[in-house]
């Protein structure tokens, strides 16, 4: 005991040993006896499925939760850590997925309100600019919130940590809201604050940065650590097998799809679409035109909150265009209907909330299907609900999307993520639309719901279907997609052929830099795939 | 664990809920209210087993004890299976108290226009004032909310009272029984402008089938109807609603000219039943306590008869303990307002817990 402090001290011993920790919560065993160890400076990676049950295990680190059994040494100590403060006071900081941000306030005050002991405004201030300085995480600390990025505000949480120098750094999916460079820049001052002796924690289900970034990887599968490895040293395919127990399946375009032959119809055309934000921080959609042909998958990229929703609510009809020809659906103007009249023209909408938009939590999964399939699937004889016919259809959506539950008459609310995702692109699909949005399909799915889901939306459009994708998952959209543009400040950039384009050209269009991107010399691939 | 200094409560979701208890927490609120009854009448140097036979039980053993129970719970289960609708979809009517006064004034303008005029027309002619009137009251904060945005508990609540006042301008006014010797009371309604009593020697009245209509039609409605699921869409998960096509401002409407129509139509039936005229007060609170029947109902229309029942038995009760034991008539008041506090509390109970937690170190 007292050799391990000693040999903490100086850096040998690990800075956070957790033995056999086990939480259960009803129904549930979260984390089943886990053991794992950070070494002082080493970049350490908690790799595993959602639902694994990484949040749970570095919550009970951070004092939010506490362990049924197990204990947690720092330093060789056996600590008890009550709440977040005590995890503080001992030195470990850590920056969520979801911020918790006052978007009225400036960056200054946010940091102020987020610490145990700011000190004077002065002073903290000046220490704000010198750590956002020597770490190359620009912000100045008078600028309002809501004026800033996404990128930018993650890194007030993370100046927020670094001003109580913190020897252990938890980071939550941290990139999942980042363009390709602001990830680039993160992992750099993860890379200094590591030189410089702090430990970090990194969650995350992205192999490729775990591949880049991390020292070691500790690999969860349903509560238990599965395995520990050297990730540099394992392929993509090994890390994934690891993580989900099974091999990772990819979407398969069905035999006979050419993307360089097809040549559908325009099934979706979107031409000088203007919309308002509805909220006072929201984005303005600025004159926005693509085309989806049948047969094809049309992504759209993005970080988050540059426009994405307010596209997805003005493609599905949830706000209506100024103009009726903003919006065609096969032809038909529909920039002025509203969802249920789209739905008329074969219109379908998978939405990016699934709790409460695209599905109502305390309802059947039975009311979950008359929601939206009330007109196209006919289940109304005048004002009457047709129960069975509705019963039906909810049934052929469970089976035929493997949809995990007890029946249909269980709340869409008691489904995991996975699932219920998995039943809401079900339902849509299942209606046969002529055009499908889909908005960020596999967020918080896992491998295998998410691979499903790819599946059936590339079935989709081989059967003749026009599927628009909006997603913030990079590798989703360039793995799936014919082609893709991108969305910054509410301004979609040219088309892009997928399988032609470069990470790094999406990055900057991502960051916003629009104009010559190497599709808009190709305009004419909008109605032509060269590959 | 027990308490020392430095310990705090903390509330939490309960992370299993029963959903069954959510219906035995009126069972429990009820319970809970005799209970503290019991204690309420001993403080007051009453026998409690005696106060609380005259308040609950003996009033339900004569026939007409039974009818008169009907005749207060009518009103109380029309309105409450209105209210229970918008509530449904988080359209927070407050003033059918309003509604219910507009209604009757309207129904009683046509009562005294056709007086003494022969028939059986007045009477649906009344119905249909009636209801008009609480509808058109309604529509004011319906209005307000739809092109505006104006909270509606606010506006509908403080329109009761404008009603009210309305009303005693009127009977103090133009409508006064020319014969009343100034009494503020217009004239006696005659035989048809008056509902058929269906139990012969009580006040028993054809609304209170009326109100058991109701209830079945809205349950109806609620239960087996596109109209009924969009209502409910809109009030758990309005973005589903706007999602699925719904259209939200035509839903407000609805809930608001339902819950003002039913208030209004039992506005009607007291004034052409046990009343038989306009007085400048025509109900004893029935408005707001058809909140407290609706939420005791579990907002669904067959429970709503029952709590409308239970709910009734306070005004009853209240009335022969006050003749019986000499209880101060405040008893209805306070029994009503024990049974939503207990029936609230309860509520949260089943979907939360408090917590004792330790003292945080250092």
């Amino acid at each position: 005991m007292s050799n391990g402090a000693a040999g903490a001290r100086h850096g040998l011993g690990p800075r956070l040993q957790v033995r056999a920790l086990t939480k259960r919560f009803p129904g549930v065993l979260a984390n089943d006896g886990v053991d794992f160890a950070v070494a002082p400076g080493e970049i350490h990676a908690l790799l595993g499925e959602n639902g694994a049950g990484k949040s749970t295990l570095v919550r009970m680190i951070y004092g939010v939760l506490h362990p049924d059994e197990g204990e947690i040494r720092w330093d060789g100590r056996v600590v008890r850590i009550e709440d977040p403060r005590a995890a503080r006071r001992l030195g470990i900081g850590m920056v969520f997925q979801h911020f918790s941000l006052f978007e009225a306030m400036s960056v200054l005050e946010n940091v102020a309100l987020g610490m145990d002991d700011p000190g004077g405004m002065a002073a903290l201030a000046r220490r704000v600019s010198e750590v956002s300085a020597s770490y190359g995480l620009a912000l100045d600390p008078s600028r309002g919130v809501h004026t800033l990025s996404v990128g930018e505000r993650q890194r007030i949480e993370i100046v927020r940590c670094l001003l109580q120098n913190p020897k252990l750094l938890i980071m939550d999916e941290p990139t999942s809201v980042l363009t390709p460079q602001e990830v680039e820049r993160l992992f750099e001052t993860l890379r200094k604050l590591a030189r410089e002796g702090c430990s970090i924690l990194y969650i995350s289900h992205k192999l490729e940065e775990i591949k880049v970034l991390c020292d070691r990887a500790t690999i969860l599968r349903d509560g238990r650590v599965v395995a520990e490895c050297n990730p540099a040293t394992e392929t993509k395919g090994s890390l994934a097998r690891l993580m989900i127990g099974a091999e990772l399946k990819t979407a398969k375009r069905r035999a006979g799809h050419d993307p360089g032959v097809d040549q559908g119809s325009v099934r979706l055309a979107v031409e000088g679409l203007d919309l308002a934000a509805e909220e006072i921080h929201g984005v303005n959609l600025k004159n926005i035109s693509f085309s989806v042909r049948a047969g094809e998958l049309f992504g759209i990229a993005g970080v988050a909150g540059n426009g994405q929703k307010e596209l997805e609510l003005a493609l599905s009809g949830e706000r209506r265009a100024k103009v009726a020809e903003a919006v065609r659906i096969d032809g038909h103007k529909a920039g002025h209907l509203n969802t249920r009249a789209r739905r008329h023209l074969g219109l379908g909408c998978v939405p990016e909330g699934r709790r409460g938009h695209g599905a109502v939590p305390a309802m059947s999964l039975v009311e979950n299907v008359i929601l939206s399939g009330y007109d196209r699937m006919k289940l109304l004889s005048s004002i009457f609900i047709k129960d069975g016919e509705a019963r039906r259809f909810a049934k052929r959506v469970v089976e035929t999307f493997d949809v995990r539950a007890p029946g249909t008459g269980v709340s869409a609310g008691s489904l995991s993520g996975g699932n219920l995702q998995k039943f809401i692109v079900g339902r849509e699909i299942l209606q046969s639309p002529g055009v499908l949005i889909v908005s960020q399909p596999t967020w918080g799915v896992d491998a295998g719901a998410a691979a499903a889901i790819h599946q059936a939306m590339a079935d989709l459009a081989a059967d003749g279907a026009a599927v628009v994708i909006i997603s913030q998952d990079l590798d989703e959209l360039l793995q799936i997609t014919d082609r893709l543009a991108v969305i910054g400040l509410g301004v979609l950039s040219a088309p892009l052929v997928t399988s032609q384009v470069s990470v790094e050209k999406i990055g900057l269009l991502m960051g916003g830099v629009h104009g010559t991107a190497p599709g808009s010399d190709r305009s004419s691939g909008s109605d032509r795939h060269a590959v | 664990m027990p308490f020392r200094p430095g310990m705090s409560f903390r509330i939490e979701q309960r992370r299993e809920m029963f959903r069954g208890l959510l219906y035995l927490s009126p069972v429990l609120a009820v319970a809970m209210t005799v209970l503290t009854g019991f204690v309420l009448f001993a403080a007051m140097g009453h026998d409690p087993v005696l106060a609380l036979y005259h308040f609950g039980i003996s009033p339900l053993l004569s026939l007409y004890g039974v009818s008169e129970l009907l005749v207060k719970a009518a009103p109380l289960i029309m309105i409450g299976v209105g209210l229970a609708v918008g509530f449904r979809a988080n359209v927070w009517n407050i003033g059918a108290e309003g509604q219910l006064t507009c209604g009757a004034i309207a129904a009683g303008v046509v009562a005294l226009a056709f007086w003494e005029q022969e028939g059986v027309w007045v009477l649906p002619l009344m119905c249909l004032a009636g209801a008009f009137g609480g509808m058109a009251y309604a529509a004011i904060p319906a209005f307000l909310k739809t092109r505006f945005d104006v909270n509606e508990i606010l506006t509908s609540l403080m329109l009761t009272y404008v009603a009210t006042l309305f009303l005693g301008t009127l009977v103090y006014g133009p409508l006064k029984d020319p014969a009343g010797f100034n009494f503020p009371q217009s004239r006696m309604f005659t035989e048809s402008a008056l509902l058929p009593i269906v139990l012969a020697g009580t006040r028993l009245h054809f609304g209170a089938i009326i109100a058991l209509m109701i209830a079945v039609a809205v349950w109806v409605l609620m239960t087996f109807t596109i109209i009924g699921f969009q209502i409910r869409v809109l009030g758990q998960a309005p973005a589903a609603a706007r999602y699925a096509g719904f259209h939200r401002k035509r839903l407000i409407w609805t809930c608001l000219l339902m819950s003002g129509g039913f208030a209004g139509l039992a506005g009607t039936f007291e004034i052409a039943g046990p009343i038989g005229q306009l007085i400048p007060s025509i109900t004893p609170g029935y408005g707001f306590t058809a909140i407290i029947v609706a939420f005791l109902g579990r907002l669904h229309p067959l429970g709503i008869v029952l709590s409308g029942l239970v709910v009734a038995l306070s005004y009853i009760g209240g009335e022969n303990a006050q003749v019986e034991v000499g209880l101060p008539q405040a008893v209805t008041g306070v029994f009503q307002g024990l049974l939503l506090f207990f029936l609230l509390a309860s509520d949260f109970l089943v979907r939360y817990r408090i917590r004792l937690v330790g003292a945080v170190a250092g």
